[in-house]
């Protein structure tokens, strides 16, 4: 029988000799990662079960990166809670001390544990980007990271796949985050649901191994179980910095079936947002242009890698930022924030008066650094825009790319930002 | 875990789990101080009238967003019976069932079901009676080892059997 990725690579971590979309599988986890959640719900689960043991705690990664450093007396608690689990159980890889490495969805992958072919499952709904590397990779809840700590196994539904064909590349000031968001307006947050979204073509391998991060980290937002690309020189070139661990390329079969088929020619793009409050209500930049903001903020595992730095930088390199709005820049990880401090980035931002955080998820949750007061509106590079996300209920958040970001923070409104590249 | 009465409360389409459990509360060591604040932003008297509306009744993709459980041990812990939805986001139909909740997924309209209806499941035979309005509704059976997890009492309880 002929295979899509997905198929395949569950398949190949199960015991069955074959397998087909519906069918219920027990398989075996390759790596599971846990951020807060250790010490907010898995730690009270996994303590139920009276058990002593992990079933490979080098398999586990553990980080912690919501609300770090803690802003408040809670959050330092639940990072305690967290803590002592992760030292009770002997978690191999524990960075629970190290808050200056950045948010999990970076760091996992920038440590060369997302290699193709594996199965990664994490306490997190943002754990499908890792497929950008090749590898399955899906988010599970606290009762079901008990499940696989106590077994390293967990059932899935074999997904359907949808097989995505891009086409060429985006024009100048167009990024990744605005073909995610054009596919979430066509298909709507639920036109993915239980789904694996396979990105095919020669448009796919044009992509930064950054741009793909951004698009799997945003499949879920369309409801997809996975999204994965294909392996690729570049992906290769990639890992090759990052990981001497052995790994095997999956590629689908020529016959794999697809529920769906649908193709994107990726010049004609143009910058998209997703207004105030899901994820799935679509326009383009141009149609709403003239929005006034009062903040700006350019982070999160979906848009705070060094190529959305670059862009905006670009961008603000010059300019000031608009006297009424404040823009918050936090690199998504240190590595990165490395990388931006070398090539001027940093300097850029702060000339232009936007504030620079340290690494987290920070303001992506309304955690800290950048909460929102009432009524208050943001243009955000983050992956959602729910109902008081970022802070109050009544503040409202626009989805955007880094570009459209920077451009509208000098604008002091919604912002093109094509031509200003 | 078979017949399961209750009363409607009625819920729209994509309804995140940001909405049941705002990222604020998410820091909270107390569940009981959680819990008040269940579905807050649409709803401020959720937690304190649920007894008259423990069985809920949503729209489209069900508990979309962040895999926080939280979202159903709100449920869990304030007695929510049952979610019927129209369709489910899939970490939280997970957590539904490993939490020993029934998650039901049937196409229902707001025609047939209203506020306080009072309602009667039966999971064996994937049938819901809405009594007050003298209808039933047929949805398809919940797959018998996700059945065994709620007999159990949720994932845990089950897990814990498996080990001894
Ligand atoms: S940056 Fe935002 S979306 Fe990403 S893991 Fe952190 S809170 Fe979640």
């Amino acid at each position: 029988m002929s295979h899509t990725i997905a198929e395949k690579i569950l398949k190949e971590h199960s015991s069955l000799k074959e397998i087909s979309p519906g069918q219920f599988v027990d398989c075996d986890i390759d790596m599971i990662m846990v951020h807060e959640q250790l010490g907010g719900r898995i730690h009270l689960e996994y303590n139920k079960l009276g058990i002593d043991y992990i079933w490979d705690p080098d398999k586990v990664f553990f980080i912690l990166d919501h609300w770090v450093p803690p802003p408040t007396i809670s959050s330092a608690q639940m990072h305690q809670d967290a803590r002592k689990f992760a030292e009770k159980y002997k978690i191999t890889h524990n960075y629970g001390h190290q808050l200056d490495k950045g948010i999990c969805h970076q760091v996992l992958p920038e440590m060369g544990f997302a290699r193709p072919g594996m199965l990664i499952v994490g306490s997190d709904s943002h754990t499908t980007t890792y497929g950008a590397f090749n590898c399955l990779s899906t988010g599970i809840g606290a009762t079901d990271v008990s499940v696989v700590f106590a077994t390293g196994k967990l059932w899935f539904k074999v997904p359907e796949s949808i097989k995505i064909n891009l086409r060429g590349h985006f024009e100048k000031g167009v990024m990744a985050k605005d073909f995610i968001l054009s596919l979430i307006g066509d298909i709507s947050t639920k036109g993915a649901l239980y789904k694996s979204l396979e990105f095919h073509g020669d448009g796919a391998k044009n992509l930064s191994i950054d741009s793909r991060m951004t698009i799997t980290n945003m499949v879920v937002e369309a409801g997809a179980k996975f999204g994965i690309f294909l392996p690729d020189d570049r992906l290769k070139e990639w890992l090759a910095k990052r990981t001497s661990k052995q790994y095997r390329n999956v590629v689908p079969d020529e016959k794999a079936e697809y529920e769906q088929e649908l193709s994107y020619e990726l010049s004609e793009i143009t910058p998209t947002v997703a207004k105030p409050s899901n994820p799935g209500n679509i326009a383009k930049v141009e149609e709403i242009e003239g929005i006034e903001i009062d903040q700006a903020f350019l982070g999160s595992c979906t848009n705070g890698r060094i190529e959305d730095l670059r862009i905006a930088a670009k961008i603000l390199e010059g300019n000031k930022i608009h006297p009424k709005v404040r823009m918050i820049v936090t690199p998504a990880s240190k590595e990165i924030y490395l990388q931006a401090l070398k090539e001027g980035l940093l300097e850029i931002f702060l000339r232009a008066n936007a504030i620079v955080t340290n690494s987290t998820c920070g303001a992506c949750i309304g955690g800290h650094l950048g909460v929102l007061g009432p009524d208050e509106v943001c243009i955000s590079s983050t992956n959602r825009n729910f109902k008081g996300r970022m802070g109050d209920p009544t503040s409202e958040i626009y989805l955007a790319s880094p570009a459209t970001v920077a451009a509208s923070a000098i604008n002091g409104s919604i912002k093109d930002p094509r031509g200003l590249i | 875990m078979d017949l399961i009465k209750g009363y409607a409360y009625i819920l729209g389409d994509d309804i995140s789990t940001d909405d049941i459990v705002p990222s604020h509360t998410l820091t909270m060591r107390d569940s009981n101080e959680m819990v008040k604040h269940t579905l807050e932003f649409i709803d401020p008297y959720f937690s304190k009238n649920v007894d008259r509306g423990n069985i809920i009744f949503a729209g489209e993709n069900f508990g979309t967003g962040s895999s926080r459980e939280e979202a159903v041990h709100v449920f869990k812990l304030l007695g929510v019976k049952a979610v019927v939805a129209r369709s489910f986001a899939r970490i939280y139909f997970r957590n539904l069932i490993n939490n020993g909740i029934p998650a039901i997924s049937l196409n229902w309209d707001l025609n047939q079901v209203a506020k306080e209806d009072v309602i009667e499941i039966s999971l064996l035979k994937g049938l819901i009676i809405n009594k007050s309005q003298n209808s039933t509704f047929n949805f398809e059976k919940i797959p018998e080892f996700l059945m065994d997890i709620l007999e159990n009492g949720g994932v845990i309880n089950q897990l814990k059997k498996i080990l001894k």
